[in-house]
């Protein structure tokens, strides 16, 4: 346990290190938040709400849904593919600990640094600048905790599943890329879930995609009833335990036919 | 005559580097495929709950996309220098460059290339079609030719904005991601710039002309009268940023002192 919480607390203080990024990374959000701002303003024009949602509470949605991304977004992927193709993997894998759970514990760290340094003061500034309605009630916004965390595992989990595939694609660049704009998508970043077509919705609650943003952005936007933030967050922990599974399968199979390229 | 033989030269090696790992040249493909899909279920799902956005109809603002994606890819192909801080100041990699007799900034253009992305004008093209046939646009003769010459002109006014940014390195060597955060504001332009307020509509066509690579040159397709004046300015916006930006990176050069030893 002890070696985790250090690799934790080593990933934190590295992100420390990159000051400049971090500052811009808070301005990159808000940017993005001001764009849609604006476009979500120009689509509700005299509307007063669409989906059950109100302008109001679509300025949050957003704003909320990109602080949120900053918490469970991570390069886990990137990091596994790279150290693969350099044939460092090899030697991580000697080493007395869980490979996957320590590259999961890395990104917990860099999570936990831009949750407490980016998301909350972003969120004030974001605040600051646009309409944006906050919940009063402590329970919702421990339920959006809760939430929020396990949007972090899923989205880990798939990071996980991309990155593992490196070993049976030797370059997946492209791969990598794909993923980040399919949960771009389907997560309800940039649409809410509520907006698709009936079909479309249909679909997507067969994957694990809307408990990385919809779930915990919705739930912060009081857009749930009671009972419907029970159901959504037991969606979220189902696909928590299900993700485990192809990911444990494929790194048993991925050990088997490694490959060092190099180094 | 030199440069051009040189262009081709730095093409055929590209070429050769690339098909060694076909799989991911045709992933990348696939993925900014994917890209463009996703941005055109956002406008699709938008409007199946508003008929108009600031008065633009649906078929506009999917025309405005498609004509994006033109100056776009021929910009992400020939100034892929988002990392040009890092690669060539930081481990400097610019002292290599200056020491040959071909301008710098036409070298690391070069050694930057990514040709796979020029498959966005293929679809440019087709969601233009598409949309253009049905909003019923009639084509006059000299249409094509305006066509080309404002798709250059907005990827020049691209091109410029990064040209100038990248330079930045030249004045300070620390890491900086500006260059992310202007992909992002580069979105901007994708949309009527009359959605937004006064201040990023100013922003958006004179400071950093990114309005010149979607809406405006769109606009005249479009038949909007109202927009013609900066539809035409195009190409000499693009032109009149990139001959600064240009200079600015010479200016650069000349303060360049090398990275170490």
């Amino acid at each position: 346990m002890g070696k985790y919480l250090a690799m934790i607390r080593m990933r934190f203080l590295m992100m420390l290190a990159y000051r400049t990024d971090y500052y811009t990374g808070i301005l990159i959000y808000s940017i993005n938040i001001g764009a849609y701002y604006f476009l979500w303003n120009a689509i509700y024009g005299e509307k007063s709400s669409i989906e059950g949602l109100s302008g109001m509470q679509m300025t949050t949605y957003v704003a909320v849904a990109w602080m949120a991304r900053a918490f469970y977004f991570n390069n886990i992927d990137r990091e596994i593919a790279t150290e693969i193709k350099d044939g460092k993997v090899a030697i991580e894998m000697i080493r007395p600990y869980n490979y996957l759970g320590m590259k999961t514990m890395q990104g917990l760290g860099e999570g936990i640094f831009r949750f407490f340094f980016f998301s909350i003061p972003g969120m004030l500034l974001v605040a600051f600048i646009f309409p944006i309605e906050l919940p009063h009630e402590p329970s919702t916004w421990g339920m959006f905790g809760i939430s929020l965390l396990f949007s972090f595992i899923i989205n880990t989990q798939i990071n996980l599943l991309t990155g593992i595939t490196t070993f049976f694609l030797y370059n997946n660049a492209g791969l990598i890329r794909a993923k980040r704009v399919i949960i771009d998508l389907f997560s309800g970043l940039l649409l809410p879930i509520s907006f698709y077509p009936v079909w479309a919705q249909e679909v997507m609650k067969y994957l694990p995609f809307q408990g990385i943003s919809y779930v915990p952005s919705m739930i912060f936007t009081n857009g749930y009833s009671s009972g419907e933030i029970g159901m959504a967050l037991l969606q979220q922990l189902i696909w928590c335990i299900i993700l485990i599974m192809p990911i444990q399968l494929l790194w048993i199979v991925a050990k088997k036919q490694l490959i060092i390229q190099g180094g | 005559m030199f440069y051009v033989s040189m262009f081709f030269q730095y093409v055929s090696q590209y070429m050769k580097t690339r098909l060694q790992y076909r799989a991911d040249f045709f992933m990348e493909i696939l993925s900014d495929l994917l890209n463009q899909v996703v941005n055109l279920v956002f406008i699709l799902v938008v409007f199946g709950h508003t008929k108009f956005l600031s008065g633009w109809s649906r078929e506009e603002i999917i025309f405005i996309y498609g004509f994006f994606l033109i100056p776009f890819a021929l910009f992400s192909a020939f100034f892929n220098i988002w990392d040009f801080n890092d690669r060539y100041i930081v481990k400097g990699e610019m002292d290599r460059i200056l020491t040959r007799p071909i301008h710098s900034l036409f070298q690391v253009i070069l050694e930057r290339i990514e040709l796979e992305a020029l498959f966005g004008v293929v679809t440019g093209l087709i969601i233009i079609f598409y949309s253009g046939i049905s909003l019923d646009l009639q084509l006059a003769w000299y249409d094509p030719i305006l066509f080309i010459i404002f798709a250059m002109g907005g990827a020049l006014a691209y091109a410029a904005i990064f040209v100038a940014i990248a330079s930045i390195g030249f004045w300070s060597d620390a890491k900086t991601s500006i260059m992310p955060m202007m992909y992002n504001i580069g979105n901007y332009g994708r949309y009527p710039v009359d959605i937004y307020n006064k201040v990023i509509r100013f922003v958006l066509t004179w400071v950093l002309p990114f309005a010149f690579v979607g809406v405006y040159p769109a606009s005249y397709f479009l038949r909007k009268e109202e927009w013609y004046a900066y539809a035409f300015a195009t190409p000499v916006i693009g032109v009149a940023f990139f001959v600064i930006s240009v200079f600015i990176w010479n200016q650069g050069v000349k303060r360049y002192r090398g990275a170490g030893n």
